[in-house]
């Protein structure tokens, strides 16, 4: 075992092994779960560092284990599992501070920092998953190790929205499994192969192609939260904020739209996806996401459902981008990959900030709410100003990548779409941020907890959204620099068109 | 030289009847024995993974006239998982029966059930296994009635019952065979048979018998009222172990000696009782009240799985996808064999610490004991089928084999089973979550909790990352 084949799955192991130990923490002790938590974190944040810089340079890195016959679990890392792994890490290291602050009093501590660390390994795992199995294998134990997340509160509502998630993924789960051993009963064993590997021995296959590329988007788009397999997602909202922020922007609806792109890109890859017609339909359904998701958070009052459907609609933006053919779409949808990240974390984060600190859980109760806590609320303004597409923020990158791909293949159609989600976008967020800074403060806020100090709320929850919202900026103003997320797309880009 | 097989059936036989004459000390005996018939099978194990099989003649006596003992892969790889169970078991019980009288009791018995079940994997002719068997059979309803509940005791009555009418109908079968061949010996009888009616015959009875000791749908019924009414070590061992060996004995005919006779028809029979098992089973364990109804009810639809092998392994010329699907076969069955005597120790100690095991109440209870709840979930994991268990790589490679055959239906069934076993196996998890005060330390009874949970972990983490090493074990694949 060289050096090289190591990397991956110690990568893996950096959570896994604090999360396996911070179950056996006792609850009193804080400082030794926090240790645990940081050091796994920082240990993984600088072992995704030496594989961008390897992955830059060209070096292979898989570690591979042998299951059975036939059947092996591969961590790789591509030019594509680092965009996914190192949003991850990232946003890990961020969440777990905000989670250590916004849990610090609530009960079965352990208990949650432990699943909170299987979780992001299991999305490591689906990130660095070599081939159709090891994707499988880290997905389906992703949904087993955010459900006692989404359950943590115990609550009647929170029991309730747990097993409506488990009832969608699970579902999709199995559908997604039958789609990859049906597949590999065609293939035999394949990794991953950037521009895909089914192009060789499609003659003669169309139809069952087509059958295994429908269950494959049945079960991830679940995950994805594609109309109208949406129906769990807000409906988990009941979870603690900082799960929210997990499933939202890293884990769950993440690993859905991952392997969207890994089935596109690399399984079919885009030239057979298109001729099937495949590309046509995954069109339509991300469109029809975007269009829905954004009415219906129209119409919501709960901040958080209103940020849930928000998801909906911008997770599809990455199905789009692989939907439409050419190397400028595919940017667009892979950087949003991390843009939507990035973006939807922070309004996240800034949700949580309210409710905790205030007690304001719904629109209607916002306003004023930039008085009180002006910067919360400058990171929530960046973050729905980056959603709606405003310049310099992140998620203007995204859509101009994506009118351009659409030009250049000429799906003018997607302009439309494009232009109709933007607005939407406007309706949705603008009156929040009206509301916020422009209308005057209540006399009293409806739970207002933490007594105001040195800043508007506890440090650990106040710096995760400042550093997330600059991330934003930074990753709008500086796309063009070397190794910004935009520059990362155009490099897996460059490689699927090879 | 010392035999390793031997001293795998009389270890635990000597050990049982050592227990039997010094009841003060049948604890430690007991314990002492379990440590050395452990070894004695871990020696088995290396043999097996030396040589391939190891066959010894008891005084010498070459077949058909003497005793002969034989291991192949398949059971080494029984062997060492009723040795995990045991040792697990075992450990368990020390921290289980706290009134030394029930520990007294139940030492001899166990031992005793363990050397019939070993002798039963390592037999190499029909009438020894007969012997095992029906020694198997009156251990297990033994301790099954151990507790002297009213239920217990008649559900025990009826196991016993249903037991003896299983092994007198093997024994008809045995005797068919006997007049026809001249022979009992496995290994002759496999060369010798010829399709024709006496070994039709023999085969139904043979079977017959068996399905009815393996709780095969629609012969189960006996299964949950004695398995969910034992004492939580005692339903750990019937359900992981008894039931299996019953099973074993049913691949070992139809795979080996009654391989000519087997036909499609029959092949799909077994198949389309299994799919039969999976969904009623896991109907009824979804149904249950109570959770040890509900594991019971599992064992009913697990053992429906290895039954759809059976159509596919008929199907398929020898080869390797055959091996591998016979394999992964071995896999699922030891997956599930300490899964569920994981289940079956965390449903024990539950019951335990709440006075009670009806589901819907369990709120504070799986709060309160984090290992306990762990291992459910962990055992659960294996139950349903998800990855990393060694159930997973198994009921991938099961419908592989079935969409590569053309009988996709099988796969309905799975999908329907594996979605019953998640909503089964979720409603006990989802009590875990409620508004009670935290728990402040993740183990609270060591000797009970820690054996349940190395159980459960090794159906999940030890088969599935290590599966590979199985087919080694069986001689399959690249490696033999």
């Amino acid at each position: 075992m060289s050096l090289e084949s190591l990397l991956p799955v110690s990568i893996l192991l950096s959570s896994l092994l604090p999360g396996v130990f911070i179950f056996l923490v006792k609850e009193e002790s804080h400082i030794l779960r926090g240790v645990l938590n940081m050091a796994g974190a920082l240990i993984k944040l600088l072992l995704v560092g030496v594989m961008i810089w390897g992955v830059y340079r060209g070096e292979v890195y898989e570690t591979r284990l042998t299951l059975a016959p036939g059947l092996d679990l591969v961590l790789a890392a591509d030019a594509l599992s680092v965009l996914f792994v190192t949003l991850s890490t990232v946003l890990w290291l961020v969440t777990t501070i905000y989670a250590i602050g916004y849990l610090e009093h609530s009960p079965n501590r352990s208990r949650f920092f432990g699943f909170f660390s299987l979780c992001v390994s299991a999305t490591v795992g689906i990130a660095l998953a070599g081939n159709l199995l090891s994707f499988v294998i880290f997905y389906e134990i992703l949904t087993l190790a955010t459900y006692p997340l989404v359950a943590h509160r115990g609550t009647p509502d929170a029991t309730r929205g747990a097993k409506i998630y488990l009832a969608y993924t699970m579902s999709g789960g199995v559908l997604l499994l039958v789609g990859a051993i049906w597949l590999q009963a065609i293939t035999g064993p394949v990794d991953f192969t950037q521009g895909g590997y089914l192009g060789v021995l499609s003659e003669g296959l169309h139809g069952p192609l087509v059958a295994v590329f429908l269950l494959l988007l049945a079960g991830l788009g679940v995950k994805a939260a594609i109309v109208p397999l949406h129906g769990w997602l807000p409906q988990s909202m009941v979870a603690p904020a900082p799960v929210s922020a997990l499933l939202h922007a890293v884990a769950v609806v993440k690993a859905g739209a991952f392997g969207i792109l890994r089935v596109v890109y690399d399984v079919y890859g885009v030239g057979l996806a298109d001729q099937l017609g495949l590309l046509t339909l995954l069109g339509i359904l991300a469109s029809t996401t975007i269009i829905y998701g954004s009415i219906r958070a129209l119409s919501q009052d709960g901040l958080k459902k209103r940020l849930a459907y928000s998801t909906v609609s911008q997770v599809s933006y990455i199905a789009l981008g692989a939907s439409i053919l050419g190397p400028i779409a595919t940017i667009g949808g892979m950087v949003h990959l991390v843009h939507q990240g990035i973006m939807k974390i922070t309004l996240f984060f800034c949700a949580g900030n309210y409710a905790e600190t205030l007690g304001v859980h719904n629109v209607s109760q916002m306003d004023g709410v930039g008085r009180r806590m002006p910067l919360t609320t400058l990171a929530f303004s960046v973050g729905a100003l980056g959603m709606i597409g405003i310049p310099p923020i992140a998620g203007f990158v995204t859509k101009w990548y994506l009118g351009l791909g659409a030009v250049e293949a000429d799906a003018h159609w997607v302009l439309l779409v494009l232009a109709a989600s933007s607005l939407l976008n406007a309706a949705y967020f603008l009156p929040i941020l009206y509301r916020a800074w422009f209308r005057p403060e209540p006399d009293s806020w409806p739970k207002e907890s933490l007594p105001q100090g040195r800043f508007e709320t506890m440090g650990a929850l106040l710096w995760p959204p400042l550093i997330t919202a600059a991330l934003c900026l930074i990753a709008g103003l500086f796309a063009a620099a070397p190794f910004s997320p935009l520059e990362w797309a155009e490099l897996i880009a460059r490689r699927e068109y090879l | 030289m010392v035999d390793s097989l031997a001293l795998a059936v009389s270890v635990p036989l000597v050990g049982g009847l050592l227990a039997t004459a010094i009841p003060k000390r049948a604890q430690a005996l007991g314990l002492l024995a379990s440590l050395v018939a452990v070894i004695a099978v871990a020696w088995v194990l290396v043999g097996v993974w030396q040589e391939g099989s190891l066959r010894s003649e008891l005084g010498g006596w070459a077949a058909p006239l003497g005793i002969a003992l034989v291991a192949d892969g398949l059971s080494a790889a029984l062997l060492a998982m009723a040795a995990l169970v045991a040792l697990g078991v075992g450990v368990y019980a020390t921290g289980y029966f706290r009134r030394g009288d029930a520990a007294a009791h139940f030492w001899p018995l166990w031992l005793l059930l363990w050397a019939a079940l070993n002798g039963l994997l390592l037999a190499a002719d029909l009438f020894n296994i007969y012997v095992t068997l029906e020694l198997l059979g009156l251990t297990a309803a033994a301790l099954g009635a151990l507790t002297g509940s009213v239920e217990a005791v008649s559900a025990n009555l009826r196991y016993l019952l249903v037991g003896l009418l299983g092994s007198m109908t093997y024994l008809l079968g045995v005797a068919l065979l006997y007049t026809a061949h001249g022979t009992l010996d496995l290994g002759l009888l496999a060369a010798v048979i010829q399709p024709g009616p006496v070994a039709a015959s023999a085969l139904v009875l043979m079977t017959a018998g068996l399905a009815l000791k393996a709780a095969l749908f629609p012969l189960h019924f006996w299964l949950p009222p004695a398995h969910a009414n034992a004492p939580a070590p005692v339903s750990a061992a019937l359900s992981a172990l008894v039931v299996k060996a019953a099973f074993y004995l049913i691949l070992r005919l139809w795979l080996d000696v009654f391989a000519p006779v087997v036909t499609p028809w029959a092949a799909s029979l077994m198949g389309l009782l299994g799919a039969m098992a999976i969904i009623w089973g896991s109907w009824r364990a979804l149904r249950s009240e109570r959770l040890k109804l509900l594991a019971a009810y599992s064992t009913v639809a697990q053992i429906g799985y290895l039954c759809l092998f059976i159509p596919l392994l008929q199907a398929l010329p020898p080869g390797s996808e055959r091996d591998d699907l016979f394999v992964a076969l071995v896999l699922m069955a030891l997956t599930h064999g300490l899964a569920k005597a994981g289940l079956f120790l965390a449903a024990g100690l539950v019951q335990r610490d709440a006075g009670h095991d009806r589901i819907d109440d369990l709120g504070g209870t799986a709060q309160n004991m984090p290992a306990t709840t762990f291992t459910i979930a962990l055992a659960g994991t294996a139950l349903i089928g998800l990855p990393p268990s060694g159930s997973f790589i198994g009921k991938w490679i099961l419908m592989t084999s079935a969409i590569e055959s053309g009988q996709w239906w099988w796969i309905l069934v799975i999908l329907v089973g594996t979605l019953l076993a998640a909503a089964y196996v979720f409603r006990v998890l989802s009590r875990a979550f409620n508004l009670e005060p935290t728990p402040r330390r993740f183990v609270t009874q060591a000797r009970t909790e820690v054996p349940a949970l190395l159980l459960a972990l090794a159906s999940v983490a030890v088969l599935g990352l290590a599966a590979d090493s199985l087919w080694r074990l069986l001689g399959m694949g690249e490696g033999a």
